[in-house]
Parts: structure tokens; C-alpha cells; sequence
């Protein structure tokens, strides 16, 4: 069997998988510290280029499909498509990436972590970030997932000696090995009564259809599917951090370097929900009626205990964390109705919060440099030593909690409320609406700190990638800011 | 035109203040750009229309986010007009005691005045839902801060408080306009407003109804929302706390005319009982709590608990002199208790306190122009017929008097003589406040204290409220003729 394999439909993940590779060769051979950092860089760059051109090119690509004799009669069933929502997942991914690596020449700097490990293991999580959304079989999605959080563990536990950092490694490790059983062991029940492994197939299946004598008839297995089902979504919310799968969140952000906990919250939780919306969506329609309401109510717990939890912090990448939780809830939220436009709201919440979260991990990397303890009351009087960062920091602030002139945080959760009213779960909206009351106050807080008039502290120095990472997060925002549009409607 | 220009100049001016050179410009700059805006407010009365108010004027309607139906549309009538200008108007006047009296951090005061202006405009003249929603949002942030740095000792509780009910008002709201939006498919006021609800079920209209109103009434407030309101008013500086009982309750208010009760009838109908009740009790504990004050500014708050109440009976009464009743009213308040905020604020300065009992009596004496111009402004509150407080009180009653449609006659007169019995309670909490501030002899302990009586820029800040508060308690057509066409275009009532 010879499959022909389309090498600009996988254009992005396969250049950062040699960047990867490049950037192992160059720590060895180079001996330029900063040299894997470029390189890296110019992997993430020259991968969002791949997936700009395929965007503009707009056929949407498909490859590793299923050969015409071996189809059974049915749909050609591509284990890799770049179709819309890949790119605009992978665009929001790499935008990220970008930011990460930029945050990451600050934190190498001090030269107590490997570089060249270091960039190794980031473009490989990177790679695998990209490869998730095109992914459209169980083997290959789970792949992806793994790929995006193995060398996460490693990158938290880089910085040797440092006890927090190898808890939060080992947490991350245990939690996500379990994940991933819990995820395995839904995924392979749902291949037992499905006997198929691509998504649209396993919907086809699930709705009746046949494509091959090797499982009984399907409908015979109905609660085993079922159980599957719930299971694959338990290992998800893992992953996502959703409540009650949640606890690892703070000590694990709060003891990775601030890089790695801005890629946790980014970039590992959009590929979380990449694989979520993918495997409900595509391969679980006919299941809504067990998995939507779940999401409801998944959704409602993750925003409270998370906005309750982030109340009570005092350390700014503990309330992040936390926050950042919450804002899983919201992103999780629309997922549970019914209506036509869920999907598109889900990614534009993630692409939104994306940028401004990513913008308020930026400015907090800048400020753990000078103020290590970087606890909230750290930040009181900011803006009289460094009135760029503040004012950044406060407006990341106010757009995560949603408020003028934070517009894209605001749009952002207009577009999650039209859908959750527009699906007729009208509790869901209340409980949303109290949240973003309790989320306003702890963002409301810190940025108050910002601007109150203290004695000022000492300054905040800006190096250049970190300045480079606040501003195109800043751009982003704004730009989402004005043109909701873009994110909005990205889907189309 | 116009109404762009009043959103984006005030905007471009508080981003212009941000560039570190403008830190010279600062003294007089907020004073020329809120004068800008107000003569920009005062050419767009100059054109309007005055032959069709009811008619939507000046309109700009341009596509923003197609994606969520969101439309930059602005636009005003018989209903925002009056607003606009008294928007504009106080916020110069704010501008102008500013010069006076220069704040510390006067950039960043500046700046936050600027963008509050924005969104109290915007919110005025938006006529499209998601718009006004956006621009109703836009006023938290800035009077946040506002509160929160310039604000008394107890600041920091009073602005979080303050943002975080009004924050969960806005919530409410927005859940009360997607659902217009569900049910309706389209967020444009004009059309909304045009077809009064088809097309919502009446269950659907209670709902909507219960949330848009329940939304805005914690801004307005209404009884039993209002908690927030004393200690925003009193903490805020005088400035913010002019802005806050002048422009942003009205924000309320002016969402029950434009939104709530022209789009929802059927839902208007159903809850307007309960908004009267709310509103009468408002007005009756708002007096109450009045005459248990003992710091000025707090009693002024209070006062806005109970003014606000007939405004919002007059909604209530969904009838068109119950309506023009609440716009008239509305537009009063804010002069009045604009003036009286200004007021209280400039006796805190000069005394220290505005503790009623510290300051004793003999204002009179001591500080003739203050003592008289307090006097005017706490007779005008208490609705003295000639002045503008007058007006909006006594047309809510008689508005109750003969309520719309479809409401219960006897419940509403119920509502009429519990409100004549606020204004009674209004006039006394006034008259016990001037009888121990202004009258009576000066206390002792203020014998050797030096105390500067009004000046000029307070004088220049002060005399356009009580010239206003003159003009229409003495000839209240001048507006009614403009609103009253919009109202009944908007009850639906052929004229």
C-alpha cells in the first residue's frame, strides 16, 4: 500500500519538527548560546508563514486518507486536514508560540537552563500543538495530545535545583499520564463498538451506518459507547484543567517557569479543547444528549471554582492560573448548546483569550525578573517606574475581565452569552453572569494596584524579545479590539 | 456627523493625553475639549429638527462586526437629545471647577473624565443594542478610578462596590438583550422600537422585560438595588460624584425609555406594577434615610434614591405624561443635584467636613453666596413650583393618577399618595438640613478659620445649573415639546 503523502498540508508541523532537530545540532555544534533561540524563532515564523500560505491558497488540503479499496464503501476518511478550523487553531497556536519563545530569551538569559534543550522541547510541543487540530483519527489526536504535553514535563523541571520547579513537573507528569490512561481507555472502548478509528466514520457508525463485519452491529454496544464517551471527555477536562480535574493547576503554573505556565495556559489548553471540538463534534454528534449536558454543567463548575479559587490569591501566577481556569469554563460554555454557531464561538473565545492572556503572562515574565516574589502587592505603584508595562498589564487586565476599554474581552464574552442564550440554557447564562462579576473583582484589584500611588519601587527593565512579546500581544488585542470581526467570524 | 464627533473626541483627546509630553498641556486641555464637545453638543440642538423630535436625526449607521450584528449606528431624537446636552454640559462644568480647584494627578484625572464622557455620550446616542451595551460598560472602568484615587478615606470599599453591582446590573442586562436579539433577530433600536415586540411571545417579553430592567435599575437605582449608591456618591470626589448622580444614574433611566419599555410592551405591562411599587418605596425610604443623615454629601446621595423614584413611578405609569414625567425629571436631577454636589463639595473644602453637626449653622452669615446658592439648590430639589424640580414630581403623580391601559387604577393611586407623602417627607429632610446649616448663628470653632466664600470659577461652574434650573421650571414646554412627540412614538401613542 503507497500512500502519496501531501507535504504542503503538513508543511507547518513537519517545519518545526526539523526546526527542532536544528536547533539540537546547533546547540552542539554552534556553541553560540543564543543561536537555538533564533533558530526556534525562525521555525515558529517560518511554519505560521506554511499556514498562511495554505490559508490564503483556501483549498482546504487533506492527506493520509484511506485508499480506495480498503474504504468499505464509505467516505475517504483523512487522518490529516488542513481545513479552516486547523488553520485558524494552529494560526492562534503559533501566534502563541511566537510569544513563548520571545518570553523564553528573557528567562535563558540568566543561563541556569540548557538553551538548547530548552527550544528543542518547545518546538516539539509546539509541533504537536500544530498537528492536533489537523487531526482527524484517535490514534493520530492522541498522538498530538502527547506530543504537546510530554516535553512539557521536562521543560518544567529544566531549571535544576529548584524544588518547586521539579514538584510541579513531577504534578504535571502524574496528572496527565492519568489523563491520558482515562482518555486511552474511553478512546478504546469507543473503538470496540465502532470497530473505526476516524472521526467521521465513528459518527457514521454511531448513526447507523456500516462500514466493515469485524464488530457486531453498533447499537448493541450503545452504553459501552456511552462510556466512552464520558470517559474521553473526563481525560479531556484534564487537560483543559476543568473542574473537578482542576487541583494541579496552581502549584503546577506557580512553580514552572513563567514561560512554561503561559504555555500551559495557551497553547496546551487550546489543544486540549482543539481535541475536544474535534472528537465531539466530528465523531459524537449522535451522542449530544449524554455529552451536552455534562458540558453544561462542566462548564458552569470550572468558571465558578475557578474564579472562587483565583479570589483568594496573592501570588500573580497562582491568580493567573486560576483565572485561567475559569476561563476554560467560559470557552467550554458554548460547546454545551446545540446551536449551529458553537463551534465558531468556542474559537473565537480561545483566539481572543489567547492574546490577552498571553499579553498579561508577558508583562508578569518582565516583572518576576526584578521581584521574584512576585506577588501581587509587588505590583502596587507600577505605573510610577514603568508606566508601559502597567498600562499593558492593566489593559490585559481589564479585556480579561471583559470590560471597556478592554473591547476584545468584552467581545469575547458577548459572543459566549449569545450563544449560550441562543441554545436556551438560560442557568448556564446566570451562572456565567455572577462569574464574570467575581472574575472582575481580583482583575480589578490587581490592576487597581497598578496605578496606586506608593512609594514607586524599583524599575522594571524591559529586555528586547520580552518588549517584542508585550507588544505583538498588545497589537493582537487591540487589533482584536477593534476588528472583533477577525476572530469572530474566522470560522466563517 | 455629530454624534461621532462626540464619542471620538473625547476619546482621541484622553489618547492624546497619554503621550508623556502632553504632562504640560494638562491644565487647560480638559477644559478646551469638554468645551469642544459641549459646543459640538450645542450644534447638534442648533440643527436638530424641532418640527419632527420624534424622528431619529443626525444618523450615522455603519457596519462593524457583522459577525455579531453589531452596527455603528448613532443617532438622536426628542428623548436623547436633552441628555447629550446636559452630558456635555457637566462635564465642562466639572472641567471648569477642575481649573479652579486643580486635583492631584490632574493627567490621569483628566483622562479618566474623557473616556467617562465617551461613554456617557455614546451611551446616549448609540441606537444600536449590542452599541449601547458597549458604550454602557464603557463608564465602569474610569469611574472606578475615579472613586478609587481621588475619592475620600473610605474609597477603595465604595469603588469596588460600586463596580462590581453595577458590573452585575450590566450582566443582567446584557442576558435581557441577547434575548431581545434571540427572540427578535435584530439589534436596531429604531426597528425594535418601531414594532414594539412582534414577533416575542408575552413570557418571553416578562423575561426580557425583568432582565433589561433589572439591569439598568441598578444603575438608576431603584430600591432595593441602590446599596451601592451612598457610598459611591459619598466617597467619589466632587467631580465624580456631579457625573455620577448628573449623567450615570440617567444611563438607567434612559435605557427604561429607549429599550425596555417601547421594545417590550406586553413584558412593560406585566412588571410596571412592581416598578411602581419599587419606586414609591424608593422615594419614601429615600426621604427616610434623608432625614437620618448627618453628613451632608451622604444626605444629597440619599436624596437621589428617592428623586429617581419618580422617575421611575413615571415609567411605570407606561402612560405619556408619566414618561415625559421621568425624561423631565431625569434632566432636572441632574441639574439639581449636579448643582448640589458641587455644592457640598465646595463646603467640604472650605469646612474640611460635611459632617451637618461639625459645620453648624450661620452659612448665611458667614458665606452669604455659598449659603444662598445652597439654599436655591436644596429648594429646587425639594420641587418648589417655578423651579425645575417642580415638574417631573408632579407630573409622575399625576401621570399615577391615570395610569395606562391595562394597569390596576386603584394600585396606582395607592402609588400617587404614597409618592405625595415623599414629597412632603423631601421638603422636611431639606428644610432640617438648611435650618441647621444655613440659619442660625455661626459656630464658634469656625470663628478663626479662614473661609473664603464662592469663586470665580465656582461662580462660573455654578451659575449655568441655576440659570437651567430657572429656564425650564419656568418654562417646562421648552422641554416637553421635545420629548413628548418621541414618547409617544415610542408608547405607540398616534399624536
Amino acid at each position: 500500500m503507497i500512500q502519496s503523502i501531501d507535504y504542503a498540508a503538513i508543511a507547518p508541523p513537519l517545519i518545526l519538527a526539523l526546526a527542532a532537530g536544528l536547533v539540537l545540532l546547533l546547540d552542539a555544534f554552534l556553541g553560540r548560546p543564543r543561536a537555538p533561540g533564533f533558530a526556534a524563532l525562525g521555525g515558529v515564523l517560518l511554519s505560521t508563514a506554511a499556514v498562511a500560505w495554505l490559508a490564503v491558497e483556501g483549498a482546504g488540503r487533506a492527506t493520509f486518507c484511506i485508499p480506495g479499496e480498503l474504504r468499505g464503501g464509505g467516505p475517504a476518511s483523512c487522518s490529516y486536514v488542513a481545513d479552516r478550523f486547523t488553520l485558524v487553531i494552529s494560526a492562534v497556536m503559533l501566534g502563541a508560540a511566537v510569544v513563548v519563545v520571545l518570553l523564553s530569551m528573557t528567562e535563558l538569559a540568566r543561563g541556569d537552563v540548557p538553551a538548547g534543550e530548552w527550544y528543542f522541547l518547545l518546538l516539539c510541543a509546539f509541533a504537536g500543538a500544530v498537528a492536533l487540530p489537523a487531526s482527524r483519527d484517535l490514534v493520530m489526536l492522541v498522538v498530538s495530545l502527547e506530543l504537546v504535553s510530554l516535553p512539557v514535563f521536562v521543560l518544567a523541571a529544566l531549571r535544576r535545583y529548584d524544588g518547586r520547579a521539579g514538584e510541579a513537573a513531577l504534578k504535571l507528569f502524574l496528572v496527565s499520564v492519568v489523563s491520558t490512561a482515562v482518555m486511552l481507555f474511553g478512546a478504546s472502548l469507543v473503538y470496540g463498538v465502532t470497530g473505526e478509528i476516524h472521526l467521521e466514520r465513528i459518527a457514521a457508525v454511531l448513526a447507523g451506518a456500516r462500514f466493515t463485519d469485524a464488530v457486531p452491529a453498533p447499537g448493541a454496544g450503545a452504553p459501552v459507547a456511552v462510556a466512552g464517551v464520558v470517559l474521553v471527555l473526563a481525560g479531556f477536562a484534564f487537560k483543559v484543567a476543568a473542574v473537578p480535574f482542576h487541583f494541579w493547576a496552581g502549584d503546577v503554573y506557580r512553580g514552572a517557569p513563567v514561560p512554561v505556565a503561559a504555555l500551559l495556559s495557551v497553547i496546551s489548553k487550546a489543544a486540549g479543547f482543539a481535541g475536544l471540538i474535534l472528537l465531539f463534534t466530528l465523531a459524537f454528534p449522535a451522542l449530544r444528549g449524554v455529552w451536552g449536558p455534562l458540558v453544561a454543567v462542566l462548564a458552569a463548575a470550572t468558571m465558578t471554582v475557578g474564579n472562587l479559587l483565583a479570589l483568594r490569591q496573592r501570588h500573580a501566577v497562582r491568580l493567573l492560573a486560576w483565572s485561567s481556569v475559569a476561563q476554560s469554563g467560559y470557552i467550554l460554555a458554548p460547546l454545551a448548546s446545540a446551536d449551529r454557531g458553537a463551534v465558531p464561538a468556542s474559537v473565537a473565545y480561545l483566539a481572543l483569550y489567547a492574546a490577552m492572556n498571553m499579553g498579561a503572562f508577558a508583562v508578569v515574565a518582565v516583572v518576576a525578573r526584578t521581584r521574584a516574589g512576585n506577588e501581587l502587592d509587588d505590583y502596587r505603584g507600577l505605573w510610577a517606574v514603568s508606566p508601559w508595562s502597567a498600562a499593558a498589564l492593566g489593559f490585559f487586565l481589564v479585556c480579561l475581565a471583559g470590560l471597556p476599554p478592554g473591547l476584545a474581552g468584552l467581545f469575547a464574552k458577548i459572543v459566549v452569552f449569545r450563544e449560550v442564550v441562543a441554545g436556551g440554557l438560560g442557568w448556564l447564562a446566570i451562572v456565567m453572569a455572577i462569574n464574570t462579576v467575581i472574575g472582575l473583582y481580583y482583575y480589578i484589584a490587581w490592576a487597581g494596584r497598578l496605578f496606586a500611588a506608593v512609594r514607586p519601587g524599583r524599575a522594571v527593565p524591559v529586555t528586547a524579545p520580552a518588549g517584542v512579546a508585550v507588544a505583538i500581544a498588545l497589537v493582537a488585542t487591540g487589533v482584536f479590539s477593534a476588528l472583533p470581526q477577525l476572530a469572530i467570524s474566522a470560522l466563517g | 456627523m455629530i454624534p461621532v464627533l462626540l464619542v471620538t473626541v473625547p476619546l482621541l483627546a484622553a489618547a492624546g493625553l497619554l503621550v508623556p509630553a502632553a504632562r504640560r498641556v494638562v491644565r487647560g486641555y480638559g477644559l478646551a475639549v469638554s468645551g469642544l464637545v459641549l459646543g459640538l453638543s450645542i450644534a447638534l440642538a442648533a440643527t436638530f429638527d424641532y418640527a419632527r423630535p420624534a424622528a431619529v436625526q443626525a444618523e450615522v449607521d455603519v457596519a462593524w462586526t457583522p459577525g455579531l450584528d453589531l452596527r455603528f449606528h448613532l443617532g438622536v431624537d426628542g428623548i436623547s437629545l436633552p441628555l447629550v446636552v446636559l452630558t456635555a454640559l457637566l462635564t465642562a462644568l466639572c472641567f471648569v471647577y477642575l481649573a479652579g480647584r486643580p486635583s492631584r494627578r490632574m493627567r490621569a484625572l483628566t483622562v479618566a473624565l474623557l473616556v467617562l464622557e465617551a461613554g456617557m455620550l455614546g451611551t446616549f446616542v448609540a441606537l444600536d443594542l449590542l452599541l449601547f451595551f458597549v458604550f454602557f460598560e464603557v463608564v465602569l472602568v474610569p469611574m472606578y478610578f475615579v472613586i478609587a484615587v481621588w475619592g475620600g478615606p473610605g474609597r477603595r470599599a465604595a469603588a469596588v462596590k460600586f463596580i462590581l453591582y453595577t458590573l452585575l446590573g450590566s450582566a443582567v442586562l446584557l442576558l435581557g438583550l441577547l434575548l431581545i436579539w434571540a427572540q427578535t433577530g435584530t439589534l436596531d433600536m429604531v426597528d425594535l422600537a418601531r414594532t414594539h415586540g412582534s414577533g416575542m411571545s408575552r413570557g418571553a417579553q416578562i423575561l426580557a422585560f425583568v432582565a433589561v430592567a433589572g439591569g439598568l435599575a441598578v444603575k438608576a437605582p431603584m430600591w432595593p438595588l441602590h446599596t451601592w449608591l451612598p457610598d459611591a456618591h459619598t466617597e467619589a470626589p466632587t467631580v465624580g460624584s456631579v457625573l455620577l448622580a448628573g449623567v450615570l444614574l440617567k444611563m438607567g433611566t434612559y435605557g427604561l425609555a429607549r429599550v425596555a419599555v417601547p421594545v417590550l410592551p406586553q413584558g412593560a405591562e406585566a412588571v410596571a406594577p412592581w416598578l411602581g411599587a419599587f419606586a414609591v418605596i424608593g422615594i419614601v425610604y429615600g426621604s427616610l434615610a434623608c432625614l437620618a443623615q448627618r453628613d451632608l454629601k451622604r444626605m444629597i446621595a440619599f436624596s437621589s434614591v428617592g428623586h429617581m423614584g419618580f422617575v421611575l413611578l413615571g415609567f411605570a405609569t407606561l402612560t405619556p405624561v408619566g414618561m415625559n414625567a421621568a425624561l423631565f425629571g431625569n434632566v432636572a436631577h441632574g441639574l439639581i443635584t449636579g448643582l448640589l454636589f458641587f455644592l457640598a463639595g465646595g463646603v467640604k473644602d472650605r469646612y474640611g467636613t460635611s459632617d451637618m453637626t461639625r459645620l453648624g449653622g450661620g452659612m448665611l452669615g458667614r458665606l452669604p453666596y455659598l449659603g444662598s446658592l445652597l439654599t436655591f439648590a436644596a429648594v429646587a430639589s425639594l420641587g418648589l413650583p417655578g423651579l425645575a424640580g417642580f415638574w417631573g414630581e408632579m407630573l409622575a403623580l399625576l401621570g399615577a393618577f391615570s395610569p395606562g391601559a391595562g394597569l390596576s387604577r386603584p394600585l396606582y393611586l395607592v402609588f400617587m399618595a404614597i409618592g405625595g407623602l415623599g414629597t412632603v417627607l423631601t421638603a422636611a429632610y431639606f428644610l432640617v438640613m438648611l435650618s441647621r446649616v444655613t440659619h442660625g448663628r455661626p459656630d464658634a470653632r469656625w470663628r478663626d478659620a479662614r473661609l473664603p466664600d464662592v469663586t470665580g470659577y465656582e461662580l462660573a461652574a455654578w451659575s449655568p445649573l441655576v440659570a437651567l434650573t430657572l429656564v425650564i421650571g419656568l418654562w417646562p414646554k421648552s422641554l416637553l415639546l421635545v420629548t413628548d412627540p418621541a414618547v409617544r412614538v415610542l408608547l405607540g401613542v398616534v399624536p
